[in-house]
């Protein structure tokens, strides 16, 4: 009796069951930097793509197809290289437009989401309209806004937020709303302010629903950008792909047609690639959807 | 422990001086019109580890919630007679609560998940730091201050959980079925060690649980509910003295206690 009545700290740490489930991180062999089992998830699309640019390329040759109907890839590599100077300039002026576009969605999404939930009315007076927004065909009001905005580059940037804006805003309400219910009476078990409650609880518990919508927006800016373009049709120096693919087209500078094609889809892919990469950053230490599973 | 008994009714609830908590005839009705509670009188004294023992249903986790501040009483008063009221009147109530889930911040580690009520309550950053990695190395987490909720166990999960809840060193610790989802080893252990704590640190523990045997074994003061309405149908000293300890879970004394609980438990549900 006299030893189990000792009394003393509690030492729960070395001596049994819990403490002692400290989770094991297993080291995976490293290919080339990579973890091995990430190479399959890398090279099979490859090798599917490269078989496909081989048989368009024998197709093409083997039918005589005309380069203003169907060029084989490797005209397009070649014009690709060729007119990079042109289409370069104008891929830079097309992303700016989507990342402008993109960084007001994040503002504006965000901060509305913000307002609504701290106020139901608002909420229930504005979102209405926003789902109007979203709902109408961007290339339907596209020429209303380029009459109305005036400046072309403004009226993009316009067109691109638009398209852009309501995944990040109807996600991050969702995030916003979801925050655990006894993490919330925690908060006021503690007396926290409105902000500190959205500071350390809110807009935490939004980041996953934040980022699945950031990976959507990026996207959409990009297509905004280059759907916008396209109806307001300008030319000059200060031109985008969009114009670029207009052009050609008239031109039937068909290959041409095709890089610019590849150029907005490397950049969307790129694009999908950075937001999922940013995403796995913030979530990878405490988010299901970032955890890796042993079985 | 040769004169472990069961008292009942006890003339020294409070421990002496005015009750910590005082519990005037309360009832709640929610909006669906259940009585969740009703007519409960209950004096919380400084020092005591006080179990509510009940069914499902017998309102409490209502009773603690609303001893918390989170919900008011339909009618009754929750008063803290020795506690200072800010200006509107609202007793700055200097408690812990612990939930039946851990109910950590997945996205903040240990350390910050325990550091959050200090945070909230504006202390610099470094002391706050300080006194939760004491009150980790407290609860025996002591090297687990990155780790992240979803690299912890169950039991170690309640363990944060508890840090946190104490580590404004307040005078009652609320618990509201902290151990039910855990295994009975990890529940054993973590029993043993909230008694160890609260013997040092000399706060009032209220306990909400359905377990007879945990009650009897942590308890000073068992306090019985019934359900439908939730109504205080018993209250019960366990007289067996401190420290407890596996040879206290063993002995005939704990099973007499428990067998004379569990009778008072079955004729609540009766009735």
């Amino acid at each position: 009796m006299s030893a189990s009545l000792d009394h003393g700290l509690p030492q729960p740490a070395h001596d049994g069951t819990d403490a002692e489930a400290r989770p094991v991180f297993l080291t995976e062999p490293r290919v080339l930097g990579l973890p091995a089992s990430a190479w399959p998830r890398i090279l099979a699309p490859i090798v599917i793509g490269v078989l496909a640019l081989a048989l368009w390329e024998f197709v093409v040759r083997w039918k005589q197809i005309p380069p203003y109907i169907l060029p084989g890839p490797l005209l397009i590599g070649q014009t690709l290289v060729a007119d990079w100077g042109t289409l370069s300039g104008s891929l830079l002026i097309t992303l700016r437009i989507t990342f402008m576009a993109l960084a007001a969605a994040i503002i504006f999404g965000v901060s509305l989401a913000v307002l609504f939930t701290q106020s139901k009315w608002l909420e229930m007076s504005l979102l209405p309209y926003a789902v109007i927004l979203q709902v109408t065909p961007i290339v339907a009001i596209a020429p209303l806004i380029i009459i109305w905005a005036g400046d072309i580059n403004l009226s993009l940037l316009i067109c691109a937020w638009i398209v852009a804006f309501f995944p990040i805003l109807s996600n991050t309400i969702l995030g916003l709303n979801s925050a655990d219910h006894n993490l919330i009476n925690f908060f006021q078990l503690y007396g926290a302010t409105r902000w500190q409650t959205m500071r350390y609880l809110k807009l935490p518990a939004a980041l996953p629903y934040f980022l699945a919508g950031l990976k959507i927006s990026g996207g959409l800016a990009l297509i905004g950008a280059v759907v916008a373009e396209f109806v307001a049709g300008t030319g000059g120096t200060e031109s985008g792909l969009a114009y670029r693919i207009l052009e050609a087209g008239y031109q039937l500078k068909i290959p041409r047609v095709f890089a610019a094609l590849i150029m907005i889809s490397m950049s969307g892919i790129a694009i999908f690639l950075a937001t999922s990469w940013i995403s796995h950053l913030l979530l990878r230490r405490w988010h299901e959807s970032a955890l890796k599973r042993e079985n | 422990m040769d004169t472990a008994y069961l008292s009942t009714p006890h003339d020294e609830k409070t421990g002496g001086g005015k009750p910590l908590v005082s519990v005037r005839h309360v009832s709640k009705q929610f909006a669906n019109g259940t009585l969740a509670v009703r007519d409960v009188n209950l004096d919380l004294g400084t020092g005591q580890f006080i179990s509510l023992l009940g069914p499902s249903g017998c309102g409490k986790s209502t009773l603690l919630r609303m001893i918390a501040g989170l919900g008011a009483p339909s009618t009754g008063t929750i008063e803290w007679p020795t506690t200072s009221h800010d200006a509107s009147g609202k007793p700055e109530r200097d408690l812990g609560f612990v939930f039946q889930d851990p109910t950590l911040m997945p996205w903040a580690n240990a350390l910050a998940n325990v550091m959050m009520p200090l945070i909230l309550k504006h202390m610099p950053k470094r002391e706050a730091e300080q006194r939760s990695a004491e009150m980790l190395e407290l609860v025996g987490l002591k090297g687990f201050e990155k780790s992240y909720p979803r690299e912890l166990s169950g039991g170690m999960k309640m363990r944060v959980s508890i840090a946190r809840a104490l580590v404004m060193r307040p005078k009652i610790l609320l618990m509201d079925e902290p151990f039910a989802a855990l295994d009975e080893i990890t529940r054993h252990r973590l029993n043993d060690d909230l008694l160890e704590l609260w013997w040092k640190t000399k706060f009032t523990a209220v306990f909400v649980t359905h377990s007879v045997f945990e009650s009897v074994y942590l308890s000073k003061r068992i306090v019985v509910m019934a359900a439908r309405p939730g109504r205080v149908m018993a209250d019960l000293d366990v007289d067996a003295p401190y420290p407890r300890d596996e040879l206290f879970r063993t002995s005939s004394d704990y099973a007499h206690l428990c067998r004379v609980v569990s009778g008072k438990l079955k004729e609540a549900i009766g009735s």
